[in-house]
């Protein structure tokens, strides 16, 4: 659904951006993105601040008037001592901040559902819909300690700290952490969203201008957190396809084996490329079963929505002596983790993409006291899943 | 602030009481051991929370219908509910100022705690032996944190009964001692109803799951 | 990269001399500097034989006006370390660009931030706040005491051996590299091995029992203690907001308890509540622990809300406006700061109508707190406005919290928090309404109240001073901060790769030494004042014309507050004795029932620091042994009946005729 360029967004060039760049003489990147969601976003914080200024502003010249008119030696005041009430005053103060907040509210409501960043694109712009055939490109990233990794699986190939995207076409990042919280953001593109591992986290956006931009780690992550940074590069088709072809040539294939060697802990990566990936290794790295012998999370959590293994189960538990590794469980020295139980269930829909969009650990969401998902998941058509996947908290 | 006093219109009005009402002793004792009871409510209902949230995760290992052995916990819960009733009795001692009766039902609720304690360590022990110690997964966590935390509370109410049958044997049911009893009765009442809880939420609704 | 486990001793646990951090030496060089000051302090104590009476009368001391003034106390000392935290991350963000690491390494760095945060919050404005409101709402009430003045001893000794535990981990060992919030699954034991995280975890358990304990206590005391005639809606505005910040301490603290337990727990027993594997979900814990955040932020903000109100109603001269508007603005903000908590996570991954359901609710309470602002405003309208250094701090509180406020709303909409969230823009908002709000709060009260506590007022120059440094050193420190988190810049970065930011940290460094140059100010405000207290005298008790309880009473006030207990009439109980001619009594004293003092809530708070560090460095004898001893002195202590006495009246009569000359002599 294609939305008028909305009023904010002229108001922003008009008044806003000259008293920003006058101030400050900088790149205000969140005022003036290069992605049609983070230009919404940024028109948003413009609004916003436009509608608060008109309580604001008159309340702070009040507060210095009132200051200033009724100083103890201004004599010629008015003094009433004893006045502290008035029911319309009390009216009014009530209801001006109420009448802001709806209109607030109002916005908040609409706006958080258009951009949500769930929400497959409708527009790459102001009166630019996007058309029905157009299929978004896929980028799978995963936030590693400390560097990012991102997989094309249409183009094949995979990059580290690194990602480029054609400029116009919708992207759909999926992403997901190996060891602890991050997130993922690119301020010129469209905001940010927690990556956590054994979670995957969507999100849609789109660049609309060509250019290099800044990405990195929002969220504090450990010691090389500060270095968790990666170019975006927004460019043209031809220039996406030598970027792609670049990756082709540099050779090298990114295998569950060389995942678990890139996923140890390093700071400040250099730029890397892979020319291929094993198939489904972004599902086994949400699932947290990239390691050998590892019971995948989508199959324990349908053992557990069928009531568990048993006691049977209780001896399931394997011991790694990996002390280095980033991932599994610390428990009596080494590391624990619940091994598969079968070798051809524990597949990850190799080549099967409904399966991807099962539910990742959806058992969180729903104990004991609440109701139980269906034991077996549905297959879900790829298109609808999208927007079906249940959220955590939703 | 019990009692505002109007002055007639032609009395002058009364800036100060010139009389010196020192508040009784445990005034406000009552008030601010119920508020405790509720913030440590808060905890139980955290702990709650997270067994509702966490309690289906077995992570492909037992569940509650593999572990949980009924008739156990119906005795343990019988253990606690006359363990609360027996002290009911002692209260009632208390009010009838014998303390030879509160002395003895206090030793029974004694018994009736470590009864229910003992069985709780005891299936704590035989999970742990089988391998389904609280490691095993988050739903073993949450039952044992959120069952821990009632038995912790539990041994603490003991410790304390024993401390207040010595203090209620050396010096009588003084006031002092008369408050103490109504607060360790609060409290003993209190994790009773928790322990319905748990017994109701964990252990039934796990069988049933 | 992880670091190894230490190998752990029977005896020692995990401490060994590794655990000296010898090889920094910005903490050796610190460690002298406090130990050459320990020892000098130590000594002075010594030579002037100053520990009796520091033991008899202020350590064991039951009075709530001591017990509040130890809080102050501790409240500032541990702001100065807050504060070094934050002038070594100002200097490191404006050095650390083109390619220099700057001079703190990541290790440290995390561990500073981490601690500024832990420490502004939980030991800087929590015992400022439990500070204020021990010494003034029984004084406000006209009660001779808090409820429970041995809990309230006790309280203040847990607080206090939680700043022990964290200023331990300076020189012991290290402190958490996690952030404030110690976020799972950062905080577990895979990824934070060290000691760092459970110095934060017993330093907070510590600090929180005590926390808890004192919400408990006041709101009891302010429920059961008013004098006769102080119904509900009568009471001063100050108390109403005390009332509802301890409410919201005892219905939010015991979440702390139970999340940080359980990431003890994950620690300490492998449980898997927030673990990656085995069923765990961090998302619990992020949950948990914004339950008790956001009431927090709220503990701390609203009983400075009742100090503007008083500040402004007393220098206006004026009765407030609108103080029924301004108790269910309280009451509305209280019950609604649990409804919110969602706020500080959209970026998790909720629904677009759970995001949207906790943005609204976050901007409902803008409506009360704006109402409250409105308030003031129309405070002083129509008033005699006297611009002392407490109403001086209200207006800078004012302009900057209306800024402040604003920023926060637009926070509070989800799709405008995807590029703000963990942006400098939001750092920029939190300091904005924390040292905008809570700060210059409580630096209007300290002005205001400190001739009560002490019998005279603070110097006026040496608090210009810090005001004039302390406002615009804080624009100069923030506003840099607002403009980068609009160019997308992040927080926690310990090094920077766009050199055009530098300019703007710089900026911010120097206004960070602008407001050093107010804190040292205030120091100085504080000597000069000491040192001239002569002066400085006032004899009335009541330098500003004010209008609540407190002020009718001597300054400092006796130990029995009241030599009889005021009855109240109207809602500003002293200006309307005041201008209804009322009488100071001068004769027919009674005995007054008084608790006596002890040193057991020292013993058990001390014994229950040393359990903390015991756990904290595996050392399970000590742990088994303290337990013990704190288990049997806290027995022990109950079977100490005699708890009371009585000032007979003779002593009574005799303070009070001091004071009557004193009166006359004035």
């Amino acid at each position: 659904m294609p939305r008028p360029r909305p009023l904010s967004a002229r108001l922003r060039a008009l008044l806003t951006l000259p008293a920003f760049a006058l101030l400050c003489g900088c790149d205000m990147v969140v005022l003036n993105p290069a992605g049609d969601v983070a230009r919404q976003q940024g028109d948003l914080v413009i609004v916003s601040t436009l509608l608060m200024l008109l309580i604001i502003v008159p309340v702070m010249a009040l507060v210095v008037l009132f200051a200033w008119r009724y100083r103890e030696s201004n004599k010629e005041a008015t003094y009433s001592p004893d006045w502290d009430h008035s029911t319309s005053l009390e009216l009014v103060i009530w209801s001006a901040p109420l009448l802001i907040i709806i209109c607030l509210g109002a916005i908040t409501w609409v706006s958080t559902h258009l951009l949500d960043p769930y929400r497959p694109l409708s527009r790459t712009g102001p009166n630019q819909p996007v058309a029905a055939n157009v299929k978004p490109l896929e980028v799978q990233v995963v936030a590693l300690d400390w560097k990012w990794l991102f997989i094309y699986p249409e183009q094949g190939i995979a990059t580290v700290n690194e990602m480029a995207a054609p400029v116009g076409r919708p992207i759909r990042f999926r992403i997901s952490a190996s060891s602890v919280m991050n997130s993922f953001y690119i301020p010129a593109l469209a905001g940010q969203i927690y990556a956590m591992p054994a979670m995957e986290t969507p999100m849609n956006a789109v660049f609309d201008k060509t250019g290099v931009f800044q990405g990195l780690s929002a969220n504090y992550s450990g010691h090389g957190f500060s270095k968790m940074r990666f170019k975006a590069h927004s460019l043209d088709q031809a220039g996406f396809d030598a970027w792609v072809a670049e990756a082709k040539k540099a050779g090298g294939n990114l295998d569950r084996a060389g995942y678990l060697q890139l996923e140890r802990p390093s700071e400040g990566e250099p730029v890397r490329r892979f020319a291929g990936v094993e198939a489904g290794l972004f599902d086994r790295v949400v699932n947290m079963c990239v390691q050998q012998g590892k019971m995948c999370m989508h199959q324990m959590m349908m053992l557990d929505a069928q009531g568990g293994t048993g006691k049977a189960g209780l001896h399931n538990v394997h011991h790694s002596e990996d002390k280095t590794s980033a991932t599994g469980t610390h428990m009596h020295g080494g590391k624990s983790f619940v091994g598969e139980l079968c070798a051809d269930q524990q597949d990850v829909a190799v080549g099967a993409k409904p399966q991807t969009a099962r539910p990742v650990k959806q058992a969180t969401l729903t104990g004991a006291g609440l109701k139980q998902p269906s034991a077996k998941p549905t297959p879900i058509a790829p298109s609808v899943a999208s927007e079906t996947r249940p959220r955590p908290f939703s | 602030m019990s009692t505002t006093t109007i002055p007639a219109a032609d009395e002058p009005v009364r800036f100060y009481d010139f009389d010196e009402h020192p508040h009784p002793e445990g005034y406000s004792t009552m008030l601010g051991f119920w508020i405790y009871l509720m913030s440590d409510c808060l905890i139980f209902a955290i702990l709650f929370a997270c067994y509702a949230v966490l309690g289906g995760n077995f992570a492909g290992g037992p569940g509650p219908k593999d572990l949980f052995d009924l008739p156990l916990v119906a005795l343990n819960t019988a253990m606690l509910l006359f363990s609360s009733i027996t002290y009911g009795f002692a209260m009632l001692g208390m009010a009838k100022g014998n303390k030879t009766q509160v002395l003895i039902w206090l030793a029974i609720t004694l018994v009736f705690g470590g009864c229910f304690l003992g069985i709780e360590l005891y299936e704590f022990s035989e999970l742990i032996h089988e391998g389904a110690g609280p490691w095993r997964s988050a739903f073993l966590s949450s039952f044992f944190t959120l069952v821990g935390t009632h038995g912790l509370h539990v041994t603490f109410g003991s410790i304390w009964l024993i401390t207040l049958m010595v203090q209620v044997s050396r010096f009588g049911l003084t006031a002092a001692n008369q408050r103490r009893l109504a607060c360790l009765s609060l409290f003993w009442h209190f994790l009773d109803v928790i322990w319905i809880g748990v017994f109701t939420f964990v252990y039934l609704m796990g069988m049933l799951r | 990269m992880i670091p190894q486990p230490a190998p752990v001793s029977p005896i020692l646990g995990k401490l060994s001399l590794d655990a000296l951090p010898l090889h920094e030496p910005i903490v050796v060089a610190t460690f002298c500097g406090v130990a050459i000051g320990g020892i000098g302090l130590v000594a002075a104590l010594t030579y002037f034989k100053l520990w009796g009476y520091l033991w008899k009368n202020w350590f064991t001391s039951v009075d709530h006006k001591k017990i509040g003034i130890m809080y102050m106390i501790l409240g500032l000392v541990m702001f100065l370390r807050g504060f070094a935290d934050a002038l070594m991350m100002r200097l490191q963000q404006a050095l650390a660009f083109n390619g220099s690491e700057g001079y703190l390494n990541a290790h440290h760095f995390d561990q500073v931030f981490t601690a500024h945060g832990v420490i502004m919050i939980f030991f800087v404005a929590m015992p400022f706040v439990t500070g204020l409101m021990n010494y003034i709402v029984p004084l406000q009430i006209g009660a001779r005491d808090v409820s429970f003045p041995f809990l309230n001893n006790f309280s203040f000794w847990m607080t206090t051996g939680g700043a022990v535990l964290v200023m331990a981990s300076l020189f012991v060992g290290e402190f958490a590299q996690t952030g404030w919030l110690a976020y799972p699954p950062l905080s577990g034991i895979l990824y934070s091995p060290g000691v760092g995280v459970d110095y934060y975890l017993w330093a907070l358990q510590v600090a929180g029992v005590g926390t808890t304990l004192s919400g408990i206590n006041l709101i009891v005391t302010i429920l059961k203690l008013r004098a006769p005639g102080m119904s509900l809606m009568k009471m001063p505005v100050f108390t109403w907001t005390s009332l509802c910040t301890n409410v919201l301490i005892v219905a939010s603290f015991p979440v702390l308890t139970a999340a940080l337990a359980l990431l003890g727990l994950d620690r300490y027993a492998h449980t898997n509540f927030f673990t990656n594997d085995f069923g765990g979900s961090a998302m619990m814990y992020v949950n948990l622990i914004w339950i008790w955040g956001h009431p927090e932020v709220y503990i701390l903000i609203l009983p400075l809300f009742g100090v503007f109100s008083e500040v402004t109603s007393t220098f206006s001269g004026k009765k407030l406006f609108g103080y029924s508007s301004m108790v269910y603005a309280t009451i509305v903000i209280t019950i609604l700061s649990y409804l919110v908590w969602l706020h500080h996570f959209f970026t998790m991954g909720s629904g677009a109508s759970v995001n949207s359901f906790f943005g609204i609710t976050t901007m409902v309470i803008s409506i009360p707190t704006g109402a409250k602002i409105f308030n003031w405003l129309f405070t002083m309208y129509r008033g005699r406005i006297r611009f002392e250094l407490p109403m001086m701090w209200t207006i800078a509180f004012m302009l900057t919290f209306a800024i402040g406020g604003m920023t926060g709303v637009m926070l509070a909409i989800p799709p405008a928090d995807f590029v703000l969230h963990n942006s400098l823009f939001l750092i920029a908002h939190f300091h904005n309404v924390i040292i905008g709000g809570v700060l210059f709060g409580l630096f209007a009260a300290i002005n205001f109240w400190w001739p009560k506590a002490f019998g005279f007022k603070l110097n006026e120059f040496w608090g210009k001073v810090s005001f004039w440094c302390w406002v615009p050193g804080f624009w100069l420190a923030f506003l840099p901060l607002y403009i980068m988190g609009l160019m997308g810049v992040t927080r926690r970065m310990r090094v920077f790769d766009d050199p055009s930011l530098q300019i703007f940290f710089v900026v911010a460094a120097l206004g960070a030494a602008l407001i050093a140059a107010g804190i040292g100010a205030m120091l100085v405000q504080f000597a000069v004042s000491i040192w001239k207290r002569e002066e400085l005298k006032d004899v009335t008790g009541d330098p500003w014309g004010g209008r609540t309880l407190e002020w009718a009473t001597s300054s400092p006030p006796p130990e029995y507050n009241f030599a009889f207990t005021p009855v109240i009439h109207d809602l500003d109980a002293w200006y309307d004795m005041k201008s209804r001619g009322c009488e100071r009594p001068l004769t027919g004293f009674k005995d007054i029932h008084m608790p006596s003092n002890t040193g057991a809530g020292v013993i058990l708070a001390g014994i229950s620091t040393l359990i903390g560090f015991a756990l904290i460095w595996h050392i399970w004898w000590l742990v088994g042994v303290s337990f013990v001893a704190l288990i049997g002195g806290a027995i022990f202590h109950t079977f100490n009946y005699n708890r009371d006495f009585d000032i007979p009246a003779e002593t009574v009569a005799e303070t009070e005729a001091a004071r009557t000359r004193q009166l006359a002599g004035a």
